[in-house]
């Protein structure tokens, strides 16, 4: 007869799927590796993931995937339709729109990158600080928040971009000003829970300060929730991006965005469809996916689901 | 018993609100604390935990507190400001709270709320070098085995009477003088009870600190207490050594006392208790 405790297997599995966890890491790793396999049966949500990391290659390895600068005119060939020399055609100054799209994937994910650095940290704090601390501190800061919430986003990030300047770096502050609001009203509600939590009281009676309390105890309860939320939002600010390029309030012209690339080539949208086709596509499928993903990881994190 | 009382309150009124709507919980409570075993008594509602929470000053904010004296040790607690406050709860005085399975971080390890303690009254590096020898050194003297590895596990993988030992040594870690416990075995079952008390007991004697235990189970503080203060309705009826219990004099406690279940002398039905408006009534403590 084999020994009741089966041997442990060796190597990465294994030690992923031992019964108890050695520590705090191992645990995290196993936790981790137990909501890759959820994600895993989530079609939907694994599709969205392909698509973020065909973004995430495109922009990473854009000189290896094209040999044409994207910026590069050729008034010759302008508005060539798509060709074995031109998969995507090109556009009215003759440029390669496959080389554009994949440059273009480097400003998108630039622009989600800096978005959620300045966004996250900025909602999280706000929303606890409001939370945990109530009373006066809760209305003004919740006030602020509303007067945020009370404009669209892209009407308001629109009037920032015209007040700041078009430019790229412009455009991030103007998304970022709008894209905090949602994730300040989730992390107070977050910490309006815990707040009078008794473990909260625990560490006050142990003469904790307020500071120490938010950032150690409140703070990481609320951070799944959160990345969930910010996952989210991620394709409301790439359609903000595309729009304020759209409307040459974002990157401006030799660079190459696809909200941008739209615009200019809504002129030829009769004849040459190909030019507004693709970036069009690709803004639609980003976003679409950034919402599927955080969908999955809303039905994986939560633990009603 | 030192000459000066640890824990000194005349006449400490708590009331929820203001005005003439105002809720009075606690009303003209007066007791004084020296290094024994004091425990509060009293229904649900009566105040006990009120007067526990005032001591650390940590009531909701809806709550105003006035008294003719509220000490502890040489700090005026009703004067004394937030700040310093602060570096007397968990330091000086500590609260053991009901409910271990609420009363621990769930995403934090035991071992590190422990040390959490220690850190807040022992700042910079040599503070959290020594927060972890302490650590492993106070979970053994609440009678854990293996030290070393229960610091590492989660509130979850704790069971509840290990659990409120994780608690008293967060509360202790730190050397406090006077301890609060406010009902810190009601969510224990019987055996499990009996040894946290035991641990608690052993603790408080060799470290010689004062302990308010506030309980509803008059037959526990008996045997446990040193003095006992029987609350109704926010009000101290009557204060006794706990060994004079059965010659107590006030209605409140004659009945308290009357309706406890006995396996030795069973009866069919536990008197109910009828209650004298008279009890509620505003009285004033003789000075």
């Amino acid at each position: 007869m084999a020994p009741d405790t089966a041997p442990p297997r060796a190597g990465m599995a294994g030690w992923l799927k031992a019964e108890t966890p050695d520590g705090a890491l191992h645990a995290m790793a196993q936790q981790l590796w137990r909501g890759w396999v959820q994600f895993l049966h989530h079609p939907l949500g694994l599709l969205g993931a392909g698509v973020i990391l065909l973004l995430v290659v495109a922009a990473v390895a854009a000189p290896l995937l094209t040999p044409y600068d994207p910026a590069a005119q050729n008034m010759m060939g302008r508005l060539a339709p798509p060709s074995a020399a031109h998969w995507l055609g090109t556009d009215e100054f003759g440029r390669d729109i496959f080389a554009r799209l994949i440059y273009g994937a480097r400003t998108t994910l630039y622009i989600i990158a800096l978005v959620t650095v300045i966004v996250a940290p900025i909602g999280l704090i706000i929303g606890v600080c409001a939370g945990y601390l109530g009373g006066l501190a809760d209305e003004i800061l919740m006030r602020i928040t509303d007067v945020f919430l009370a404009l669209p986003g892209l009407v308001l990030a629109l009037g920032f971009a015209a007040a700041l300047g078009a430019g790229i770096t412009n455009a991030i502050i103007a998304i970022a000003l709008t894209a905090w609001p949602p994730i300040a009203r989730l992390a107070r509600a977050e910490a309006l829970g815990l707040r009078n939590a008794d473990f909260i009281a625990a560490v006050r009676l142990q003469g904790a300060s307020p500071a120490r309390i938010i950032f150690r105890h409140v703070v990481p309860m609320c951070l799944p929730s959160v990345i969930v939320r910010v996952t989210l939002s991620m394709a409301g600010v790439i359609l903000t991006a595309a729009g304020l390029g759209f409307l040459g309030l974002g990157a401006k012209p030799p660079m190459p965005e696809w909200g941008a690339m739209v615009s200019t080539g809504r002129e030829f949208m009769i004849d040459s469809p190909w030019v507004v086709m693709a970036p069009g596509l690709a803004i639609a499928a980003v976003s679409l996916a950034f919402n599927l993903v955080g969908d999955a990881l809303r039905d994986i994190l939560d633990p009603r689901g | 018993m030192t000459a000066t009382p640890l824990v000194e309150a005349r006449n400490l009124n708590i009331a929820f609100g203001r005005g003439p709507a105002a809720l009075k919980v606690v009303r003209n409570v007066s007791f004084t604390l020296g290094r024994e075993k004091l425990a509060i008594v009293g229904e649900s509602g009566a105040g006990k935990s009120t007067v526990g929470r005032a001591l650390m000053r940590l009531l909701p904010p809806s709550a105003h507190m006035t008294a003719d004296a509220l000490r502890f040790a040489d700090v005026d607690l009703i004067a004394a400001s937030e700040k310093q406050m602060m570096a007397l709860r968990g330091r000086r005085m500590g609260l053991i709270m009901q409910d271990p399975k609420y009363s621990l971080n769930p995403v934090m390890p035991v071992g590190e709320q422990i040390a959490e303690s220690w850190r807040l009254h022992h700042p910079g590096r040599e503070g959290a070098r020594q927060a972890q020898e302490r650590t492993l050194a106070m979970l053994e003297a609440v009678q854990i085995r293996d030290p070393a590895r229960v610091a590492k596990l989660y509130p979850h993988e704790v069971s509840g009477g290990m659990g409120q030992r994780v608690m008293i040594a967060m509360m202790l870690i730190s050397g406090p003088d006077l301890l609060i416990a406010d009902e810190p075995t009601s969510a224990l079952d019987v055996t499990v009870r009996l040894e946290v008390l035991a641990l608690l007991d052993e603790l408080i004697a060799r470290r010689g600190l004062g302990l308010i235990f506030i309980s509803h189970d008059l037959n526990l503080v008996r045997r446990f207490c040193d003095r006992v203060i029987i609350m109704y309705a926010g009000q101290v009826v009557e204060t006794l050594a706990a060994a004079d219990l059965d010659r107590a004099e006030h209605p409140y406690t004659r009945n308290l006392l009357a309706s406890l279940p006995s396996i030795r002398h069973p009866r069919p039905r536990l008197p109910v208790m009828t209650r004298d408006p008279a009890w509620a009534q505003d009285r004033r403590a003789a000075p």
